[in-house]
C-alpha cells in the first residue's frame, strides 16, 4: 500500500531526469543505435550456436539442437589444432613483444643522439601502418620458392635447395613470430619508451653520485619504475589470448591449405567455416567458444590487476 | 612564502647547472653509443628490406628476375610492369577512388559519432553516465562473435555488395578511441568551464561544438587519424561482405592480384587493353610488385607527418574504463 506512491515518485523523478538531460541523451543516441546494431543483436544472435541453421525455415523457425553444434566442433581435430595454435602464437607473441620492447626502448633512451634515436623509432614503427596485405606482399618477396629472396640471395650462395615455404607447415611456427615482432614491435616501444622517458632523473643523478653502473641503473631504477606497465599491458595481452590476429594469420601464408597445420587459428577457423563451408553451426560454435572463454579470462585477469595495482585495472 | 620561492631561485639554477654536468655522467660512453647506433642501423635496414625489395622488384626486367631472382637493386631496369598496369589505370582509380570515399566518408561519421559519445561521458553531472560507461565498455570484452554479426549486416541490413559494407560494419565507431576521448576531455576541460557556458544559456550542442572541440582539436586530430587509418588499410570488410567486382577498394584489389595475378586483366576493356599476346608476356612477378607500389606508396609518404601525431595519441595517458 505504502509502495506505490514511492514508485510513483521514483518514476516522475526518473522522468524528470530525462528530461534535464534530453539534449546528452540525444547526443548519444546515434552511438546508442550503433552499438546496439553492431553488439548487442549478434551478442544475442549468438545462440545461433545452438541451433541446425536450416536456410529453408529461416534463423528463427531453424530447430534447436542444444550442444550438438559443440559435440561436433570438440570431435572434430580442429577444435584442437586452432586452439592450441591460437595460445602458442600468442604466449610467444606476448613474450617476445615484452623483452624486444622493452630493450630497444632501454637502448633508445641510453643514445646520445636525439634526432638519430628518433630516426630508428620511426623505422621500427613503420611496419605497424602496412596493412596486412601489404605485409602478405613484403613475405611473398622474401618466401616465393622461385625467385624469394631467402631462396635465391641466401640460401643459393650457401648451395642449400630451394625450401617451398608456402607448403612446409614446418616452418611457419618460427616466420609468423618474427613477422609478428616486425610489425608490432615498435607500437610497444612507444608505450615503454614514453613510460621511460618519464622517470625522474634525480633517480639516476642519486645512484651515479653512490657509483653506481650504467647496469645497476638499468637493473635498480628504470626496469622497476616499468614494471607496471609490462605488468599490465601482458596481463591484458594474456586476456585476449584467444584472439588472433586474423590479418597475420590470413594474408601472410597467403591462405595457403598446406599450411593449415601450423597456420590456422580461431579466427580463420570461423571465417573460413562460414564464408567458404557455410557451416554455420560449427563456425558459430566456434565463435561463440572463443568470446565465452575469452571474456572469462578478460574478467579473471582484471581481477589480478585489480590486486596488484588498482590504478591500472581496465574495471 | 613568497619570500622562499624567491630565495630558492638561485639554489634551483646551481642544480640546473650541476643537472647539465651529470647528463654527460648519465649518458652512454661513445664507445657504447656507437656500438648501439650500429646495432640499430643494422635492425633498421633488416625491416626495411623487404619493403625496398619489393620497390626494386617492381622496376626490375622480367627475363632478369625469371633468371636470377628478386634483387635489392635491379639488374636491369624496366618500367615495362607500370606500364602493364596503366593498361588497368580505370579499376585502378576506381579502387582509390573507393578508398578515398570511404576514408573520408567513415573518418567523418566516426569522429562525430566518437564525440558525441564521449561528451556526455565526460560530463560529471550526467545522470546516466554510469549506465552508458557500462553499455560502451561491456562490448570491449565480450563479442558475439563473427557469426551473428555477419547475419546481421548480410541478411537483417542487407548490405552485402553496399559501399556501406566498407563503413559500417565493425568500424564507424570504435569503443576504444570514445573511452581515449573522454578521459581526454575529462583531464584537459575543467567543470567550471561548462558550468559558466550554461549559466550564460549556451546549450549542449553549442557547448560541445563551440567551447569543448576547439579546445581538443589534438585528441580530433588523433582519433581521426586513427580513424583513417583503419579505414584505409581496411580489406576485412570486403573479404567477408564484397563479392561483386564493382566494389573494390584498393587494399582488396592489391589482395585479388596477389592471390591472382589474372585479376588484374579481367578487367580491362577489350580494344585498349592489351593484346592477347601482351597478356601472354606478362612479366608476373614485376607487375604483382608494381600493384603493390602503386597501392601503398602514398600512405608512406605520409607516413612522416602522421607518425608524430600517432606518438602523442598513444600516450595521452591513461585509459580506464
Amino acid at each position: 500500500m505504502g509502495d506505490k506512491p514511492i514508485t510513483n515518485r521514483n518514476r516522475t523523478s526518473l522522468m524528470r531526469k530525462i528530461y534535464q538531460n534530453r539534449y546528452l541523451l540525444l547526443m548519444l543516441s546515434p552511438g546508442v543505435i550503433y552499438l546496439i546494431i553492431n553488439n548487442y543483436i549478434p551478442m544475442l544472435g549468438s545462440v545461433v550456436a545452438f541451433k541446425s541453421i536450416n536456410y529453408a525455415l529461416g534463423y528463427w523457425k531453424s530447430p534447436w539442437v542444444g550442444f550438438d553444434n559443440f559435440k561436433f566442433l570438440f570431435n572434430s581435430s580442429d577444435a584442437w589444432v586452432i586452439t592450441r595454435n591460437t595460445i602458442l602464437y600468442n604466449l610467444v607473441f606476448i613474450v617476445l613483444t615484452l623483452v624486444s620492447a622493452v630493450t630497444f626502448a632501454i637502448l633508445l633512451n641510453e643514445l646520445r643522439n636525439r634526432f638519430f634515436s628518433n630516426l630508428y623509432q620511426s623505422v621500427m614503427f613503420l611496419p605497424y601502418f602496412l596493412s596486412a596485405v601489404v605485409v602478405g606482399y613484403l613475405g611473398y618477396s622474401m618466401l616465393s620458392q622461385e625467385f624469394g629472396f631467402i631462396n635465391t640471395i641466401i640460401l643459393a650462395p650457401l648451395g642449400i635447395d630451394p625450401i617451398s615455404w608456402y607448403s612446409e607447415p614446418k616452418y611457419w611456427p618460427f616466420i609468423l613470430p618474427i613477422v609478428y615482432i616486425w610489425k608490432n614491435v615498435g607500437y610497444s616501444i612507444v608505450i615503454y619508451l614514453a613510460a621511460i622517458i618519464s622517470i625522474d632523473k634525480e633517480y639516476y643523478e642519486a645512484a651515479i653520485t653512490d657509483g653506481a653502473t650504467k647496469w645497476q641503473l638499468i637493473r635498480n631504477i628504470t626496469l622497476p619504475s616499468i614494471r607496471p606497465m609490462m605488468i599490465i599491458l601482458t596481463l591484458l595481452a594474456i586476456g585476449h589470448i584467444l584472439n588472433a590476429d586474423f590479418g597475420l594469420f590470413y594474408q601472410l601464408p597467403l591462405d595457403a591449405g598446406a599450411l593449415y597445420s601450423t597456420t590456422n587459428v580461431i579466427d580463420t577457423y570461423v571465417y573460413r567455416a562460414l564464408l567458404r563451408l557455410g557451416d554455420t553451426g560449427m563456425s558459430s560454435a566456434a565463435g561463440l567458444y572463443q568470446s565465452v572463454v575469452g571474456f572469462v579470462l578478460v574478467v579473471s585477469v582484471n581481477f589480478v590487476v585489480r590486486r596488484i595495482d588498482k590504478e591500472n585495472a581496465l574495471f | 612564502m613568497e619570500t622562499t620561492t624567491s630565495a630558492s631561485y638561485p639554489l634551483q639554477d646551481r642544480s640546473s647547472t650541476a643537472r647539465r654536468k651529470q647528463k654527460d655522467v648519465l649518458a652512454v660512453s661513445p664507445q657504447t653509443n656507437f656500438i648501439l647506433n650500429g646495432l640499430f642501423i643494422i635492425y633498421g635496414c633488416l625491416c626495411l628490406l623487404p619493403i625496398l625489395l619489393v620497390i626494386s622488384v617492381s622496376f626490375s626486367d622480367e627475363k632478369s628476375i625469371a633468371l636470377h631472382g628478386y634483387k635489392l637493386i635491379p639488374l636491369k631496369f624496366s618500367l615495362s610492369a607500370y606500364k602493364y598496369l596503366w593498361f588497368d589505370i580505370h579499376s585502378i582509380l576506381t579502387a582509390y577512388g573507393i578508398s578515398i570515399l570511404t576514408t573520408v566518408a567513415g573518418t567523418a561519421a566516426g569522429l562525430i559519432m566518437t564525440a558525441l559519445f564521449a561528451y556526455p561521458l565526460s560530463r560529471k553531472d550526467f545522470h546516466f553516465r554510469g549506465i552508458f560507461s557500462f553499455f560502451i565498455f561491456f562490448t570491449m570484452i565480450f563479442s558475439g562473435g563473427l557469426v551473428p554479426w555477419y547475419l546481421m549486416y548480410a541478411n537483417v541490413l542487407q548490405m552485402k555488395d553496399t559501399l556501406l559494407a566498407l563503413i559500417v560494419p565493425g568500424l564507424l565507431m570504435n569503443a576504444f578511441y570514445v573511452i581515449i576521448m573522454r578521459t581526454f576531455f575529462q583531464t584537459t576541460i575543467h567543470p567550471s568551464i561548462i558550468e559558466s557556458a550554461t549559466m550564460e544559456g549556451a546549450s549542449e550542442g553549442r557547448i560541445l561544438v563551440q567551447i569543448i572541440a576547439p579546445l581538443s582539436l589534438p585528441v580530433f586530430a588523433t582519433i581521426g587519424l586513427f580513424y583513417s587509418l583503419g579505414y584505409w588499410n581496411g580489406w576485412y570488410n570486403s573479404l567477408i561482405f564484397i563479392n561483386n567486382d564493382e566494389i573494390i577498394n584498393l587494399q582488396y584489389m592489391m589482395y585479388k592480384v596477389l592471390m591472382n595475378l589474372q585479376f588484374l586483366l579481367a578487367n580491362a576493356q577489350a580494344g585498349s587493353g592489351p593484346s592477347s599476346t601482351e597478356i601472354a608476356n606478362l612479366p608476373n612477378e614485376s607487375v604483382r610488385m608494381a600493384m603493390c607500389i602503386v597501392g601503398t606508396g602514398p600512405m608512406v609518404f605520409a607516413y612522416p607527418f602522421f607518425q608524430k601525431y600517432f606518438v602523442k595519441g598513444l600516450t595521452v595517458g591513461a585509459v580506464k574504463g
